[in-house]
This record gives structure tokens, C-alpha cells and sequence, in this order.
């Protein structure tokens, strides 16, 4: 297990790399937007593993609603949080692109605004988890991400429509695309999905070591208390 | 052409950022242990 | 079934009464929600073709205001008297207090918004180019989303450190789907530019999908530690 850790993050780095390369060298430039286009490379994977570990996110808190399990529990915050990390990167890397190509920063696009209401969702997510306290925040979590998931498809529909009344520039491009950009587009999902996984595992070790020393240190007050008497 | 590096630098400078938090946490959870093991 | 309704209705009749008699809460909401209206028509002073366009965010912007410092008081009460203690312990199904909470708010909220409308139809001379019937019924729809969800989150943030702001915060990013719906749906029926059709369609899809999520999971939130 211990040595799986060092391996995945050799590998991790070595995609992330290849994954540079390919993005900014290998692929082809694209006709209209020209280099710019580069972006793309590093704002969908983000965008991708950002959805894949809220939805992890939401199969946890479903499972703690139903057995009450610890690793639920971690496993839920893990993800929440790396998550909200990686759906920050595709809300910065989105306007950056959007503003030389477009001339404006923001465009109420579906994907964009969907992932930016999925980002203050998660965001009052960690807000729960911080200021609730220790006795119920699992089950308080839980409910808040299953809200969420509900939330997600109305989201979306709502948005979707609001676009087609008021038509705004689409940001992350459609259509078919070349195979030589789907192959660096690859690579790269390849490597933040390793990336990701590297950072939850980090975040988990140091959940469980957290909860052992705030458990060691509640019996050590206990028995310090009951040493005075 | 600098957007593009910006990008970039940015998605660096997200990740990175999240790995010192990460860091600092250990620290001070080691700390607190290096505490709890004086005892 | 009809131990929740009738447990239901004896709880929303005893808030009803407690509001009537002692005529605090609503006194000081009404005059809230006045200043509300006074302060946003001075931020936003638009001529008459503007303000049809921009008056439905206005509007529930403002009603989302006062619904929140409505809502933030929505369990107090109880908390004072520790009545959910006595709740939980009682055989009475949990749901059945939510939705004599939920609808006592709704009431509340909607007593407000029928106080603030004619305020802002005088201070912005409006004047709905649509089908203004629409309007009670995204009212109605918008209001209930808002206070359903507020009631829960109200609930779950009883045993947070910054309750007060923990409610909103919870809210706000939940509601955005139906905030959208409820300004949008505004928007459409006042300058009859479009059909609000799809957004009274959406609503009430938020309303139902909401409401069901509510009344299953009320219970694990009451009965958490």
C-alpha cells in the first residue's frame, strides 16, 4: 500500500510533463484562436476531475446517510475539498480564455455558470464542515451534498434555457476535434486524474491522523481531570 | 499569448497552494503529537 | 397521512396564534420590509421603460432580503422553550413539523411581499404588459421555494457557530435555479417580451423536487445527536 504512493506520484509527474509538452509544443495550433487555444488543455481535464470528485462526493454522503460509515465520512470531505480546488482552476483558466478571444471576461454560458453555482455549492459545503460542530457534521454534510446533486440538473436546465433568450459566446468550444489535440487533451486528463487522486490520498492519511491525535488528546484532557482529583 | 501563460501559471499556482495548506497541517499535527508523546 | 396533517395544522395554528397575539415579529417585518423598498428605490432611480425590465430582479431581490431576517428567527422560539427536544422525544412524526414550520413561514413571507408590492408598483410606476395573474403564481411558487429550503437549512444550522449567517450561506447557491426562475418569470410577464411559461414550469419543478427532499430528510436532521 505505503509503496503505491511514491509510485503513482512518479507517475503523476511524468504525465503532467508529457502532458505540457503535447499541450504547448506537439498539438496543433488552432486556426481561429491561435495559441490561446493552449488553454483548453488545462481547463477541461480540470473541469472533468472536478466533476468526477463532486460526484464521488455525492456516492459518500449516500453511503454515510445509509451505514453511518467513518470512511464515508473522510472520503466525502476529501473530495469536497480537492474538488472545490480543481473547480477553481477551471473558473480562473475560463475567464482568462474567455477575454482574448471574446473581449470579455464572463459570459453567462452554461457550462461556465453551471460550474460556478457547483463551486458556491461546495464552497457552503466546506462552511458546514467548519462551523458545525463535531457531533453531526457528517449527517449535516451529507444532507447539504445530497441537496446539491439535486440541484445540479435544475442548475443546468435553467441556465440553459436563460442562454437561449439571451445568446452569449459558448466557452470551451464544440464540434469535433482533431485527433492530435484529442490525444494531448488525453494525456492531460491522464495526469490531473493521477494528480487528483495523489492529493486525496495525501488528504485522507492526514484526516485520519487528525481524528486520532483530537481523539487521543479528548482521552488525555479526560484523564488529566480525573488524575487533579 | 501572455493569457496563455497566465492560465497556466494560475493552475500551478492553485495546486500548489493547496499542497503547502496540506503541509502546514501536517506540521502542526506532528507538533501536537511530538506534545502528546512528551506526556 | 393524517397524523401528519392534523399535527401539522395544530402546529401552524398555535404559530399563527402566537404571531397574532403577540404582533412583535410582524410589526418589526413590515417596517423592515418598508425601508427595504425606500432604500432600493433610491439606490435605483430608472425611467418607466427601464424599471419594467430591471424591477423583477428589484423586486425579489428584496424579497429575498426580508425572507432571510424572517427565516433566521423561524426556530427560535422553539430553541427557547427546548420544544424540538420535546418533539424528539414524542412519537409525532418529524415532517410534520417541518411543514407547519415551512408553511407558517410562507405565510409570513408572503404577508411581506403583499405589504412590499404595491410600495414598489408606486415608487417605480409599474405596470405589467403580460398576463399579471402570472405574477401570484410565481410569487407563490418562488416564495415556497425560498422558505422551504430556509426552513431545513434554518434547521440544520441550529447547532452551528455563526448560525445567522450560516442560513443564507447554505441558501443562496442552492437557490440560484429558482432565484433565476422567479426573476426571469418576473421579468417576462411585466415587459411581455417573452413567455414565463418555462420558468413557472421550472419552478414548480424546483418546488416539488425541494419539498420531497425536505419532508425524507427533516427527520435525520432532527434527530442528529
Amino acid at each position: 500500500m505505503k509503496r503505491a504512493f511514491p509510485i503513482l506520484g512518479v507517475l503523476t509527474a511524468v504525465l503532467l510533463s508529457y502532458g505540457l509538452y503535447e499541450a504547448l509544443v506537439a498539438a496543433p495550433t488552432e486556426q481561429t484562436m491561435g495559441d490561446v487555444q493552449r488553454i483548453f488543455y488545462y481547463h477541461v481535464p480540470s473541469a472533468w476531475t472536478a466533476f468526477l470528485l463532486f460526484t464521488v462526493n455525492f456516492v459518500a454522503s449516500v453511503v454515510y446517510l445509509i451505514r453511518r460509515s467513518v470512511k464515508a465520512d473522510i472520503i466525502a470531505l476529501v473530495t469536497a475539498e480537492v474538488g472545490v480546488v480543481f473547480c477553481t482552476v477551471v473558473l480562473v483558466t475560463g475567464p482568462i480564455w474567455a477575454r482574448p478571444v471574446w473581449g470579455i471576461w464572463w459570459t453567462w454560458d452554461v457550462r461556465l455558470t453551471s460550474t460556478l453555482v457547483l463551486w458556491l455549492i461546495y464552497v457552503s459545503y466546506l462552511f458546514l464542515r467548519r462551523f458545525s460542530s463535531s457531533g453531526q457534521t457528517p449527517l449535516m454534510a451529507a444532507v447539504l451534498a445530497i441537496f446539491g446533486a439535486l440541484d445540479v440538473p435544475l442548475v443546468y436546465f435553467s441556465i440553459r434555457f436563460f442562454r437561449t433568450q439571451h445568446p452569449q459566446p459558448v466557452i470551451g468550444g464544440e464540434g469535433s476535434i482533431d485527433p492530435k489535440m484529442l490525444h494531448a487533451l488525453l494525456i492531460n486528463w491522464a495526469g490531473f486524474l493521477c494528480l487528483a487522486w495523489l492529493v486525496c490520498w495525501s488528504r485522507y492519511r492526514l484526516e485520519l491522523l487528525q481524528r486520532e491525535v483530537e481523539q487521543t488528546e479528548a482521552l488525555e484532557a479526560l484523564l488529566d481531570s480525573r488524575r487533579s482529583r | 499569448m501572455s493569457f496563455l501563460y497566465a492560465a497556466y501559471a494560475a493552475t500551478w499556482i492553485i495546486h500548489i497552494s493547496y499542497l503547502a495548506y496540506l503541509l502546514r497541517r501536517y506540521a502542526r499535527l506532528r507538533h501536537e503529537i511530538q506534545k502528546l508523546n512528551q506526556k | 397521512m393524517s397524523a401528519i396533517t392534523n399535527i401539522a395544522r395544530a402546529s401552524l395554528s398555535k404559530d399563527l396564534r402566537l404571531e397574532w397575539r403577540s404582533k412583535d415579529a410582524i410589526n418589526s417585518m413590515l417596517f423592515f420590509a418598508l425601508l427595504v423598498v425606500v432604500i432600493f428605490s433610491f439606490s435605483f432611480d430608472p425611467t418607466a421603460e427601464e424599471s419594467r425590465r430591471i424591477a423583477g430582479g428589484l423586486v425579489w431581490v428584496a424579497f429575498l432580503f426580508a425572507a432571510v431576517v424572517a427565516l433566521n428567527q423561524t426556530w427560535a422560539r422553539e430553541l427557547r422553550n427546548q420544544v424540538l427536544d420535546a418533539y424528539r422525544v414524542s412519537p409525532a412524526p418529524a415532517n410534520a413539523l417541518f411543514l407547519a414550520k415551512a408553511l407558517g413561514n410562507f405565510i409570513f413571507v408572503m404577508v411581506l411581499e403583499a405589504f412590499m408590492t404595491p410600495l414598489f408598483i408606486v415608487f417605480y410606476n409599474l405596470r405589467a404588459l403580460g398576463p399579471a395573474y402570472q405574477l401570484l403564481i410565481v410569487a407563490g411558487l418562488g416564495t415556497w421555494a425560498l422558505v422551504v429550503n430556509g426552513t431545513f437549512f434554518a434547521a440544520m444550522s441550529l447547532r452551528t457557530r455563526s448560525r445567522e449567517i450560516m442560513m443564507p450561506l447554505l441558501l443562496f447557491p442552492i437557490s440560484i435555479p429558482a432565484l433565476l426562475a422567479m426573476v426571469q418569470g418576473t421579468t417576462a410577464i411585466l415587459t411581455a417580451d417573452f413567455s414565463a411559461k418555462f420558468w413557472i414550469v421550472l419552478l414548480t419543478a424546483y418546488d416539488v423536487v425541494f419539498t420531497t427532499a425536505c419532508l425524507l430528510l427533516f427527520d435525520a436532521v432532527l434527530n442528529a445527536e
